[in-house]
């Protein structure tokens, strides 16, 4: 009995020589415990050394090996073989321009992510020699599922927003926002709220949902949009209709 | 070496065709158009009753119809969808934290339904069907 084989349909794109991307099938040897990065890992090895994949961890730990598999955004390193058919499509993460293969631009997401300022803004009045700032568990269950985010990029590719607005900011780097603005050490909220609650900010958010279906580490980036928006909602109102309010 | 990135295209009128959870997506957005619907029936309504007794009963055969009835049934159908497919999200816009730990997700969803039945009954208890 010949062993069991499957078909992965890679994208391929050379820069060098490619108009546009092309499909490319490579025959695989099927393997219960393989995940979709095994497999890629197996052409590379054996099959075809030029293609171009990022992957680092092997396990869903770095964000490196995010990619459409079967039009689903996942990790490669957590896309077991044994649950897809015997021909899998695999296409670098959509909405995203392709440098090479399986390889995307991502300098996008870097700005948007430093935009939003993602690390602890202390008070100003607070000094430099107050390092240990003591934090209830309470107080760290407040953000810390945002905390979980490894920057894959996932939540992008299944934006259907980012996909038609570019400037949107997007899933992770607000929902990354909202862990800093929900910590109690911090106090940059005021800064990250210009850049947040702005038009390219939630209000590009429709609530399509798929960013948090999508995510490998449950962080429900969908969740932290709609809670900015509220806040930013009654931001408006505290500011317009009781001025004499401080937010 | 220079680089050249090669950008897809996203269809800006099929994209929704591509995935099932962003068709249950347009569902719940385009399903609000039946409850702009049903106001626009009962603004008509107001109409017929401000000319008089004759209008209005004609109204209320044309509601009676078939085709009334028909519409009636589609509109709530669509609202049905449009307000549980809210309600089921509502856990996420507005987690509720107590102590250490988040209520979970279906005591807030069931008291959003909750507070639909009581308004509901409200409503009809106002309107003498009781």
């Amino acid at each position: 009995m010949s062993e069991r084989r499957v078909s992965l349909e890679v994208l391929r794109y050379d820069p060098e020589t490619d108009s546009e991307p092309r499909f490319q099938r490579y025959p695989v040897p099927y393997h219960e415990e393989w995940v979709v990065l095994d497999a890629l890992n197996y052409i590379k090895d054996h099959l075809d050394t030029t293609l171009s994949y990022r992957w680092s961890c092997h396990m869903a730990v770095c964000g490196s090996c995010g990619m459409m598999v079967n039009g689903e955004p996942v990790l490669a390193c957590k896309a077991f073989l044994r649950d897809y058919p015997d021909e899998i499509r695999v296409e670098p993460l959509l909405h995203f321009p392709i440098e090479r293969d399986l390889v995307t631009v991502i300098d996008d997401f870097m700005a948007k992510l430093a935009r939003v300022k993602p690390y602890l803004i202390p008070a100003r009045d607070e000094p430099a020699s107050a390092a240990e700032r003591r934090q209830t568990p309470a107080e760290l269950k407040r953000f810390k599922q945002y905390t979980l985010c490894i920057n894959c990029m996932l939540c992008y590719a299944a934006c259907p927003e980012y996909g038609l607005m570019p400037e949107f900011l997007g899933p992770a780097a607000i929902a990354l926002a909202h862990r800093y603005n929900r910590d109690s050490r911090d106090a940059g909220r005021d800064e990250r709220q210009e850049i947040i609650a702005a038009n390219e900010g939630v209000w590009d958010c429709s609530f399509v949902g798929a960013c948090s279906e999508v995510c490998p580490k449950h962080v429900d980036p969908a969740g932290a949009l709609q809670q900015v928006k509220i806040a930013s909602t009654v931001d408006w109102y505290k500011e317009h209709l009781m001025p004499w309010v401080k937010k | 070496m220079s680089r050249k990135p090669y950008v897809r295209e996203v269809s800006k009128t099929r994209w929704f065709l591509r995935q099932p959870r962003y068709m249950r997506y347009m569902m719940r957005e385009v399903t609000c158009l039946s409850i702009g619907a049903y106001a626009l029936v009962l603004v008509l309504g107001i109409k017929r009753l401000s000319e008089g007794r004759a209008a209005y009963e004609g109204f209320l055969q044309a509601l009676a119809s078939p085709g009334g009835i028909l519409f009636h049934l589609v509109v709530l159908a669509f609202a049905l969808y449009h307000t549980a497919s809210w309600f089921n999200v509502t856990p996420k816009a507005m987690p509720v934290q107590i102590g250490e730990s988040f209520v979970s997700g279906g005591v807030i969803v069931g008291a959003h339904y909750g507070a639909w039945i009581v308004i509901s009954l409200a409503v009809l208890l106002l309107a003498g069907a009781f």
